[in-house]
Parts: structure tokens; sequence; C-alpha cells
């Protein structure tokens, strides 16, 4: 596609970028039939063809983003199924984050959107404080109804509270930064992102990994010094936090590394491994660039490393059905697509897949806090789609998807959870084992 | 690009127009911010842009109807727009015009087994028809490349193919009745569940018409059952003129495959890296025959179809062992346009038809020009029905190459008409082809066709700058 940019522009590296990105586009509108927003709202703005062009427009002008590219861009969910679809490879991705900074840079947000993201970025990433704040909301979830009013301020809280677990699970005896030693002979040794917002919502998902890979013979350690990917200050435009999660990611990880080595650095919630498998990209022309490069390279889905090492079940096949969730940041972040189910299918499970997967189910980082008005619809969508495979429990290789998902009438666990599960490990909690027929049919009951 | 003078007087009413929609259409689906319109200022041919005056987003085929009524009265020009996939800038706005996109009906209506059909609205994607039926065994059979994108509306305005209407024919052939808006808002229905609708061939006449005569809200599509089986084929050959004569020689012999495509090699390497297909990357140019029926039936063409083959030297001739990978094969055919954009930042995509036998010569004719000119060409199209679509890649960013990628297209247009073929194969006229309408048509022949326009739209306020040439005598009222 033509772009309009002056010499002058160019020299800037993040116009640079942009400039050539936008000229691979050629404006098929191929990527808008798969993009969740403009399904939902039907307007080419909400597209990513439509976004491409407000972005275009944006940064050839040079002038402060204006609240109609704020508001277009704010809804796009980042969920990539554009990348997917589209032909010509245009690396949307990299085009709407630099948006994002510029947006964060040269828009003023009303003061309700600017407080909610500073409460998120300030949160979130922060285990502890994390921790402090679900408990609170946990206590206060059952008032979420009494919020009252239709502004967007309400209808953020709401779903905040709504998002809030019934009961928050205590903080694990696995937790904190350490090695697990591999059980039996030692066939490698990887680094796991322990992650931040995971770790306090659902500590069993680093549990079942620890546990599974040690038993694989694998060692484990979670780095002293490694906390958030920084995916999440990332994606909301917030640079230099971003940078600096990230930076402290790869010095810890290089010193691992260096030091007992790594034969990879394992991811088991997918918007993280989207991120850091782009570190290198992040930190280009920066003095970490090379270190940046080699943790990108060493970086691996749970998926793709156990596929890699090979994984075989103990236990006998319980004769369910998983419906598997393909969790944005997996199949279309990182096109990991075959490997997640195949595990699943070695497990023992039957695996079917919901119309639409391609689909976003409207978690997406924040976004489901911040967008209450579509990310409901998408998890609707979601959930229908789900229910007529007629499945027993729901897989996701990603928390994001899980708490989204959570509450709909269907059990959702981790796929690396039942992969423990029939290696051995025990039952995830949501599915309640009751008894094995003949028929080995397990009956089991949802706690949700 | 030139374009009709805009009406001062509708430019000077803009804000009492918008205001008007607003009073018919719900907030959203009313855009009149000048930021917020510039996704409309083009489509799938962007190298030509226009700002409109204004967007419209109705949902209803009532909306549709209250909206054009309002614009017949005040005089504003229309543009009806389905998912903007055009390749000839049928789409492409005007300053006094308000587009009316259709993207936001999109709902499936009805699907009716027994009948053997499915009613839809204008913005339901092509590919979403199939999908709505494929789980109980059938399919909508034409199928653009663009079909994931592409709405049903767009279809039936551009009258479009696809690979596999070789064997089930065009969007004319597979469809059973319209719901159409006229321009004065009358909402007209023209068949039914049935094949052969009452009367005159209005579904005929309608059927590509570039949405210069009425807006379809809602579409009857014939559905289809699934064949038993399909499997597709690569063969591989030295030159692009061989190939050209292997395809000659394969329908000369009474076989239709349902699909026969042609790729040649930019657009092999391209497509490749794409879809990671298997495509052979030593080859010059690239057949894709699909069979359908029986294992039996597959394995008698195949057979025949790679004795054919054998003939004109292959380098390699390779069956689909799954339906991975026949399903890969079809991915980097289906996304062949726009993985040409991994190897050059813009293409100007022609699409005119010529008799099969005239295959070998014309391909030899758009290389020779290629050389002349300076700009590459990648050859992609339904070899089958003789339906080209070479690729001229230019930079848009060099004005220069622009107007020489123009000028190619339009020499490869003529050679079409002057081999005996014609001007567009299914992406219609649009504004890219309108100003070589003469080269086919004798002014007597563009006249009788303009006054079927004036029959539909006295005004000539649907869609008006499209399909005729600007420059020869207008009809009085677009001029004025
Ligand atoms: C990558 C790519 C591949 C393609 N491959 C093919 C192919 O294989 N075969 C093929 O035939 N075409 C192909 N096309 C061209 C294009 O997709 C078709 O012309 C398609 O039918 C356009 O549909 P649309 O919904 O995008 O319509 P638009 O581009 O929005 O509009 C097309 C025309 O139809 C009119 N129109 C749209 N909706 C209505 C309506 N509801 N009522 C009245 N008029 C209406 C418009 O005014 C315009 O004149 C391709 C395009 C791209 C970008
Ligand atoms: S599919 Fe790719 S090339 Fe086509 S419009 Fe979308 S981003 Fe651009
Ligand atoms: S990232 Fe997702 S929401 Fe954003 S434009 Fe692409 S497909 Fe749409
Ligand atoms: S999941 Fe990743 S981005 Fe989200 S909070 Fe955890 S480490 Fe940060």
């Amino acid at each position: 596609m033509q772009t309009n940019f002056t010499a002058e522009q160019l020299r800037d590296p993040g116009i640079a970028t942009a400039n050539q990105i936008l000229r691979t586009c050629v404006h098929c509108g191929m990527c808008t039939a798969t993009c969740p927003t403009f399904v939902l709202l039907g307007d080419e703005l909400d597209s990513p063809r439509g976004r491409i062009y407000l972005i275009k427009d944006m940064l050839e002008s040079g002038r402060p983003a204006t609240e109609e590219v704020a508001r277009h861009v704010d809804r796009c969910l980042s969920c990539l199924s554009c990348m997917t679809t589209c032909p010509s490879g245009v690396h949307y991705m990299h085009l709407v984050d630099q948006a994002r900074v510029v947006i964060e840079h040269t828009y003023r947000r009303p003061w309700h959107d600017r407080a909610a993201r500073s409460l998120l970025a300030g949160l979130l990433p922060y285990p502890g404080r994390l921790r402090l704040a679900m408990l609170g909301a946990s206590a206060v979830r059952p008032l979420r109804g009494a919020v009252p009013g239709n502004s967007v301020l309400a209808k953020r809280l709401r779903a905040m509270l709504a998002l809030a677990p019934k009961r928050l699970p205590g903080p694990s005896a696995l937790s904190g930064a350490r090695v697990h030693k591999a059980e039996g002979t030692k066939r490698g040794r990887v680094a796991l992102l322990a992650g931040c917002a995971q770790s306090v919502l659902d500590p069993d998902i680093n549990d079942a990994t620890i546990r599974l890979l040690t038993r694989l013979g694998v060692e484990v350690v979670v780095a002293q010094g490694a906390g958030c990917c920084g995916a999440l200050t990332h994606h909301m435009g917030k640079h230099d936090p971003a940078m600096a999660s990230a930076r402290a990611n790869i010095a810890a990880w290089v010193r691992e590394a260096d030091g007992a080595g790594l034969d990879a650095v394992v991811i088991n919630a997918s918007g993280c491994g989207t991120t850091v498998k782009d570190y290198g990209f992040m930190f280009r022309g920066e003095r970490e660039q090379a270190q940046a490069e080699r943790v990108a390279g060493l970086a691996l889905d749970i998926s793709e490393y156990l596929t890699k090492i090979g994984y075989a079940p103990t236990r006998d096949a319980p004769g369910l059905t998983v419906a598997y969730h393909a969790a944005c940041s997996l199949q279309h972040g990182q096109k990991i697509t075959g490997e997640p189910k195949a595990l699943l299918r070695k497990a023992g499970f039957r695996v079917v897949e919901p119309a639409e997967g391609h689909l976003c189910c409207g978690s997406a980082g924040t976004y489901n806090i911040m967008q209450p008005d579509i990310a409901p619809r998408l998890r609707e969508r979601k959930l229908e789609n789900l229910r007529r495979t007629r499945p027993d429990l729901v897989a996701a290789g990603n928390i994001g998807c899980m708490t989204q998902l959570a509450g709909g009438g269907l059990p959702i666990v981790h796929t690396v959870q039942l992969l423990d599960w029939m290696a051995g490990g025990p039952v995830p909690a949501g599915i309640n084992e009751t008894r094995f027929d003949a028929g080995r049919q397990m009956n089991f009951s949802v706690s949700a | 690009m030139l374009q009709p003078e805009p009406k001062r007087e509708v430019l000077a009413r803009r804000d009492a127009i918008v205001a008007g929609l607003r009073e018919i259409l719900p907030e959203s689906g009313v855009i009149a911010e000048t930021l917020r319109m510039k996704p409309y200022e083009t489509d799938g041919l962007p190298a030509y842009r226009q700002m409109p005056l204004a967007v419209v987003l109705p949902e209803t085929t009532e909306q549709v109807a209250a909206v054009l009524q309002f614009l017949h009265r005040e005089g504003v020009r229309v543009i009806p727009r389905g998912a903007g996939t055009s390749l000839s800038g049928g789409a492409l706005p005007l300053a006094d015009a308000v587009v009316v996109g259709m993207m936001r009906m999109n709902r499936i209506l009805e699907i009716d087994y027994a009948d053997r059909c499915a009613t839809v609205q204008a913005g339901v994607t092509n590919i979403g028809i199939t999908n709505a039926v494929q789980g109980d065994g059938f399919f909508y059979a034409p199928d653009p490349s663009s079909q994931l994108a592409c709405m049903i509306g767009g279809n039936v305005g551009m009258n479009s193919g696809g690979a596999h209407c070789l064997r089930y024919g065009v969007t004319a052939n597979n469809l059973l009745g319209l719901r159409v808006v006229t321009i004065e808002g009358e909402i007209i229905d023209i068949g039914g569940h049935h094949l052969d609708a009452a009367g005159y061939d209005w579904l005929g006449l309608l059927t590509g018409s570039e949405g210069q005569l009425v807006v379809v809200t809602e579409v009857i599509v014939r559905i289809l059952r699934g064949p038993e089986g399909a499997r597709a084929m690569l063969a591989a050959f030295n030159s692009n003129e061989i190939a050209g004569q292997c395809v000659d020689s394969i329908i000369s012999s009474g076989i239709i495959p349902v699909a026969l495509e042609f790729m040649d090699r930019p657009a092999i390497h391209a497509c490749e890296a794409f879809a990671h297909a298997g495509y052979p990357l030593d080859a010059e140019a690239l057949l894709i025959i699909e069979v359908e029926g029986s294992v039996a039936e597959q394995d008698y063409l195949l057979g025949r179809i790679k004795q054919i083959c054998g003939k004109f030297d292959p380098i390699s001739l390779k069956v689909a062992e799954s339906a991975e990978q026949s399903a890969a094969i079809w991915k980097g055919r289906k996304g062949a346009f726009g993985a040409v954009g991994r190897i050059s930042p813009d293409y100007l995509c022609m699409d005119g038809t010529i008799p099969t036998g005239q295959l070998p010569l014309v391909l030899r004719r758009i290389g020779e020009m290629s050389d002349a000119c300076g700009l590459k060409v990648a050859n992609i199209f339904h070899a089958g029905d003789g339906n080209l679509h070479p690729l001229i890649m230019f930079d848009a960013n060099d004005p220069a190459s622009f107007a020489t990628a123009e000028k190619f297209g339009a020499d490869i247009l003529r050679l079409c008409v002057e081999v005996g073929g014609c001007l567009t194969g299914e992406h219609g006229v649009g504004v890219e082809k309108r100003d070589l309408m003469p080269v086919q048509f004798s002014p007597d022949d563009l006249a009788q066709q303009r006054r079927i326009k004036d029959a539909f739209d006295p005004g000539w306020l649907l869609n008006p700058s499209k399909v005729f040439p600007l420059a020869a005598p207008h009809t009085q009222a677009l001029a004025a």
C-alpha cells in the first residue's frame, strides 16, 4: 500500500518499521472477516484493515492521537487473528504495539480511563499486591450486582469483581524462586516463567507444570529476579515499565543459561509466551539486543517443550471428552495449533473443537475489564460454541481464557493440568472424580 | 482518477443530509467524522481513493429502503458497499455520495434443506453460507478466493466466480432469488425457492450490475450436497506456454475437473511462503487440478489427467495424499493475491477472459510486454475457464511506476479482446476498466446498456461513476 512519510519521519526507527509493515499490506480486506470486533460490530473501523488505515493516517500526519483513533485501537483485542489470515504477512502486532505507544504519549484519556489503566498496570504484574486486591475483591464479589449505574466505570467495576474467584486459592507450596530437582535420570534443565497474575489466580498451573516436568526428568528453575513478562503493560502502550519487566527476565535467564545451563525457557501462559518470543524485536537497537534474542530463542510453550522431549500417560484413558479452546496467543500469536491437541489425545482424551475456534474469548489481557460492552459478548459466543461440542470439560493453554470462561457451566482447566493428571498427578480442581463405572466412564461434577 | 464533478448543492447541504440520516438510523449507524470515514475511502484497489460524504451501516431492509428514499429525495448519490474487496474499484466512493455499507446485515435467515436453498442477508460472507450448512453435508458452490471476507451482496454485484466455478458455475448460476431496494426506496422480491423465476430473467439482469441498478438486501442461494470426496493434484512444468498447452489439452479431451488453476514462478514462490503447501519451487509453471467423486472416479480421472500431463514433459506430478495437503494447496491458491504482497509492495490485479486455446499465445505476449515495460508480473488464474489474473507488480510510492502499471494492464486487456475474449471475467468493470469499455463495445452497445440503467435509476444516483466511460457523452443526469 502507498505510504506518505517524509524522509525526516523515516529516520525515526519506530516510523521506519511501521512504514515497512504498512507497505506489505495490499488492502485486500481478507483479514476483516476473521476479526472478532468486525464480526460483532460490523464497522470497518473495528476491523484490522480499518485500524491499519487509521494508524497509517495517525502516523503519517504526525498529529496527536484523537479520541476516535484511541477508541478503535483500544477495541482491538490484539488477538492476532488478522495475522493468521493475512496472506501478505503484515506484522499487525508490531504495528498496533507502536500505535499504542503513540496513543499513550499523545492522547489524554478521560480520567476514569487513566485511573483504571494505572490501577491494572500497578496491580496485575505484582503477585503480592494482586493477591491482596483479589482477597478484597473476592470478599466483596457478592456485592457486584449492587454496583449501580450504566457508566463505563460501573461496568468496569462489575467486570473486575466478576473476574475475582469466589475463593482465592492459597499460595502454593511450590511457589517462589528456587530449583526443582529432576526425578530419576536428569534429561534436561529449563527455566519456568512463573508469571505474576497466573501465580495468584491459579497457582496449580505452575505446580502441575513443575510436577510433570520433574517427573519426566527435567530440572525446573524459577529464576531469582524473573517476574512478569511485561506483556500486560506492553499492551497498554506503557513502554518503559514493559521494558523494565522484560529486562529483569532477560538478566535472570541469561544468568541461568550461562550458569547451570538452560535447554528452554518454558512458558505455560501463552499470552506471556508471545511476548517473550518477541523480546528480540522489543530490544532492537538496545544494548541487550543479543541477550534478548537469545532468550526469545529459548522460549517455548509448555506444549512445544513436551512435544519435543516426549510425553506419555501412565494412567488409563479416563473416557472424557475435552473441548480444546485455542487461546489466541497460542494459535495466532505463536502459531501453535497441533501440539496441545496431539498431547491431549496422547493422554487419552477425546478432543473436540468448537466452531469459530479462531475467534477470541474476549479475555485478552485487561480487555475484559476495559471493554465491558464487547468482552461479555465474545465470552457468551465462545461458551455457546463450546457447549455445542457437548464436552465433559474444556482445556486451554492460557490463564486469561480460563478466568474469562470460568463460571459458564463448563469446568475449565489448563492443558498441562490434564497432562500432569494422566501422568500421575492429582485430579485437577474443578473436576470431581466421583467414581469409575464399568465402562471406564468417569462421573464428575462441576465445581464452578 | 477522473471523477464526475461533485454536486455542489449536495456538498453544501452535508450537515442537513447527515442529520436526516441520523433520524433514520441508530447513532452508530451513521459515520460522518472525517477521520472515521477514512477506512471507507477505498476498497481492494487502494490506488484509487476518495472520501465520501458520509457512511451509513443499516441493519434491516426497511432501514435501507428508508435511507434510499431519503437520499433519492435529496438527490444524493449512493455507493453500495459489501466487504470492500472489489479489485476494480467497484466500491470506490464519490465526494458527494453516501456509502451504504451492508456489513451489519450479516444474518442467515433460513436454511431449507428440502428445497436445497438458503436465505441470507447481503452482508453474510461467502464462506459464511458454506459454514452454516456444511455440518449437514452441504455447501455454497461459487468460491472466490476472497470468500473468507467478501459478502454475498458483493458477489451478486460482481457476479463473482472462483476456482470451482469450472464445474459449478458462477454466482448467477447459483442464485434463486433476491430482495432488492430500488433507488426510490421500493422493496422488491424476485424469484423464490425454485429455479427459473417467473417472467423476464430479472435475476440475470441484476446479477453483475455492480450496484448500479438496485441495492441487494437478501439473497436466496442454491446449496448443494458436498461431493463424496475430492483430491487435488499438482502438475509442474518448464514454461508458462507448455502449461498453457496442457490446460488446453485437458479441456479439449472432454474432462472437466472441478478446478483447474494456474500459477507461474513468482506466484508459486509467494504462495509457498504463505501456505507451505509443498509447491515445486523449481517449476516455471504449476497447475492445480482438482477432481471429485468416489475414490474410483477420482482415481480414473486423475489417471487420465496424469496421462495428458505426461505428454508435456512435466517436472513433477504430485497427488495430495491427505485432506490436510489438499487444504494447504488451496490455502496457497486462495491467498495468492495477498501473498504477492510479500514480494511486491503493490499490485494491480487484472481480470480478462480468453478462449482457452489462446492461452499459450497470450501468456507469451504478457511475458514480452512485462520485459518491455520493466514491471514484473505474476500470473495466477482460473485456467480452466480462460479467466486470466495477471498481477502487475509496482511501487505505489513511485507515481511513474503506477502509471506504467496501469498502461501495461490496459494493454493486457486489449490483448484479451483482440484474441476473442473479453475485458472482465469476474471482478467487474468498476472504475478500473470503464474507460476500456469502448474497446469491447460499440457506441450503440454502450448507449443501449445505459438505457437499462436509466430505466432503473433515471437520476443516475446509484454507483454512477462506474462501468461506463466518463469521457464519452454521458446521460444528462450524470453531467448535471
Ligand atoms: C484477494 C482477493 C481475491 C479475490 N478473488 C476473487 C475471485 O477469485 N473471484 C472473483 O470473482 N472475485 C475475486 N475478488 C474480487 C472481489 O472479492 C469480488 O468482486 C467480491 O464479490 C466483492 O465482494 P464485496 O463484498 O467485497 O463487495 P464490494 O467490493 O464492497 O463491492 C463490489 C461491488 O458490488 C456492489 N455491491 C456490494 N454490495 C452490494 C449490495 N448489497 N447491493 C448492490 N450492490 C452491491 C458495490 O457497489 C461494488 O460495485 C478477489 C478480491 C481480493 C481482494
Ligand atoms: S489481509 Fe493483510 S494485506 Fe490484506 S488488508 Fe489485511 S493486513 Fe492488509
Ligand atoms: S488483533 Fe484481533 S481484534 Fe485486533 S484487529 Fe486483529 S483480529 Fe481484530
Ligand atoms: S500472565 Fe504474563 S503478562 Fe500477564 S501478568 Fe503474568 S507474566 Fe504478566
